[in-house]
């Protein structure tokens, strides 16, 4: 079992895979140029958590023209809605949430500075044009692994939108937090491709 | 004949700690599948996600972290003898109160909207979405299959007609399981429902979900319908997290029941790994 151990986690002793990288956000364009759809990765760093509600309120901002709550330059965006901490807890469970629901917003950020995004599913036509065009990449994080996510999840701080309650804005420092390019900023498109090698029908 | 008393602030206790358990004990059947398929899984990238998978069952047992954020909407099965009898107040509210307790002291995600268009949020994660069924006897059984929305937005109802038979419902199935791609968080737990009417048709495919992982049908026929058809799931190449592979699905289980001579609707319940259900006997 040992080779197929997943490897990512804040526990010492655990080293990542060889074809595994690891990756320090912000990244510049240089690191999102090199990153290909398939790429295994930890990431390390800040980023901060929006989900729809407050997608619509960083949008309405830029659109009257004013600042935003926090430096969209080069940063990057977990799509995610934890559960509540438990005492002695940074956050309580935070597994991506369903990304599609942000394709109406994304392009908007892309265009202010936005580099990468986290979530699941797969992303519409204009997200993917945006991508290629801004030099974005967009990663998954496994749904459904909120417990093994929340360890990866060091310190959080509250940025903007409390009154959104789990949809508040957040700033995230995680550690070794897995995740696997989906898009990369050419728009090759994993969800598209891979499965088609896997596939026996008929 | 006697009566049995149950006092529904034993209901409403049995529901707290079901809500509880529900959302952070993973079935263990479900969590030894799990590991088989990360064994088995073809796809490198499908490994890495479902042994994240089975670390994430472990440490969510272990520090009472809920398995997924999404702690889904409350599903109640109330299994009631007909010689029981309640005292201390409704069952109904009983239910929903514990619901309210269990999602507020368990540290769970408040989901809930109180009206579908108006959308605000009711706050304690009520009201339950409460199926009640009447029995012969004195007994009385509670289930707990808190729902997430990735899951039960890709579910689909098909109300095909009798002559498309078994390879309708078998499209059906994998139309709603290729549809679903990314969105249900695959590997999944699917639940069919044949036959009934529209309401009982999706009913039986959220009870398919209650049998014990790995328990095929008591029919030879069906249970020979759920192997097959499994098997088709797992050759679509979706893998987990939708990233590609041999491990679509997990489980599937099938509940048939009788039908209109002119109808054969077909319910597909889809459901993450996080196939939760939780019961109590009182
Ligand atoms: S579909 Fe399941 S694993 Fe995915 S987010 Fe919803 S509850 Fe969690």
């Amino acid at each position: 079992m040992k080779d197929m151990k997943y490897t990512a986690g804040t526990d010492n002793g655990r080293t990542a895979e060889p074809e595994t990288r690891r990756l320090h956000a912000p990244f510049s364009r240089e690191v999102i140029r090199s990153l290909h759809a398939g790429d295994t990765v930890l990431i390390s760093g800040t980023v901060y958590t929006a989900r729809d509600a407050a997608h619509k309120r960083l949008c309405e901002a830029l659109a009257a023209g004013e600042a935003l709550p926090f430096d969209i330059r080069n940063a990057v965006i977990y799509y995610v809605g934890p559960t509540p901490p438990r005492p002695g807890q940074v956050l309580g469970a935070a597994g991506p949430t369903t990304s599609g629901r942000m394709d109406a917003y994304a392009p908007t950020l892309m265009d202010a500075g936005l580099a990468a995004m986290i979530g699941k599913g797969d992303r519409s036509e204009a997200v993917i044009d945006s991508m290629r065009k801004n030099t974005a990449v967009y990663f998954a994080a496994t749904g459904g692994a909120g417990a093994l996510l929340s360890k990866c999840i060091i310190a959080s701080e509250t940025v903007c939108y409390e009154d959104l309650g789990t949809e508040a804005v957040r700033r995230l420092t995680v550690q070794d937090f897995p995740a696997t390019v989906v898009i990369d900023c050419e728009g090759t498109d994993l969800y598209k491709t891979a499965p088609a090698q896997y596939r026996k029908e008929g | 004949m006697s009566i049995r008393e149950i006092d529904v602030s034993a209901v409403r206790e049995a529901v707290a700690r079901l809500c509880v358990k529900a959302n952070t004990e993973l079935d263990p059947a479900l969590y030894e599948a799990l590991r088989k398929a990360s064994a088995a899984e073809v796809s490198p990238v499908g490994r890495s996600i479902l042994c994240q998978l089975v670390e994430n069952a472990g440490i969510a047992r272990a520090t009472g972290t809920p398995i997924c954020q999404d702690t889904g909407l409350a599903v109640v099965f109330a299994t009631v003898g007909q010689d029981v009898h309640f005292t201390g107040g409704s069952l109904e509210e009983a239910i929903h109160a514990g619901v309210a307790e269990g999602y507020t002291a368990g540290y769970l995600r408040k989901s809930v909207v109180g009206d579908p268009l108006r959308r605000t949020n009711t706050g304690d994660n009520t009201p339950a979405i409460i199926h009640y069924r009447v029995v012969p006897g004195d007994g009385f059984e509670i289930t707990v299959a808190p729902k997430g929305i990735g899951s039960e937005n890709m579910s689909r109802l098909f109300m095909l007609k009798p002559s498309q038979g078994a390879d309708g419902i078998r499209e059906a199935v994998l139309t709603a399981v290729r549809e679903a791609g990314a969105s249900a968080c695959p590997p999944l737990v699917i639940g069919v429902g044949v036959g009934g009417s529209f309401e009982k048709c999706a009913q039986l495919a959220k009870e398919a979900l209650l049998r014990p992982i790995g328990q095929n049908s008591a029919d030879p026929f069906w249970a020979d319908f759920e192997r097959d058809l499994l098997e088709r799931v797992n050759r679509l190449g979706i893998g987990p997290q939708g990233l590609g592979g041999t491990t679509t699905a997990l489980w599937l289980a099938v509940e048939p029941y009788a039908t209109h001579i002119g109808g054969l609707p077909v319910a597909v319940c889809l459901n993450c790994h996080v196939a939760r259900h939780e019961s109590a006997v009182l």
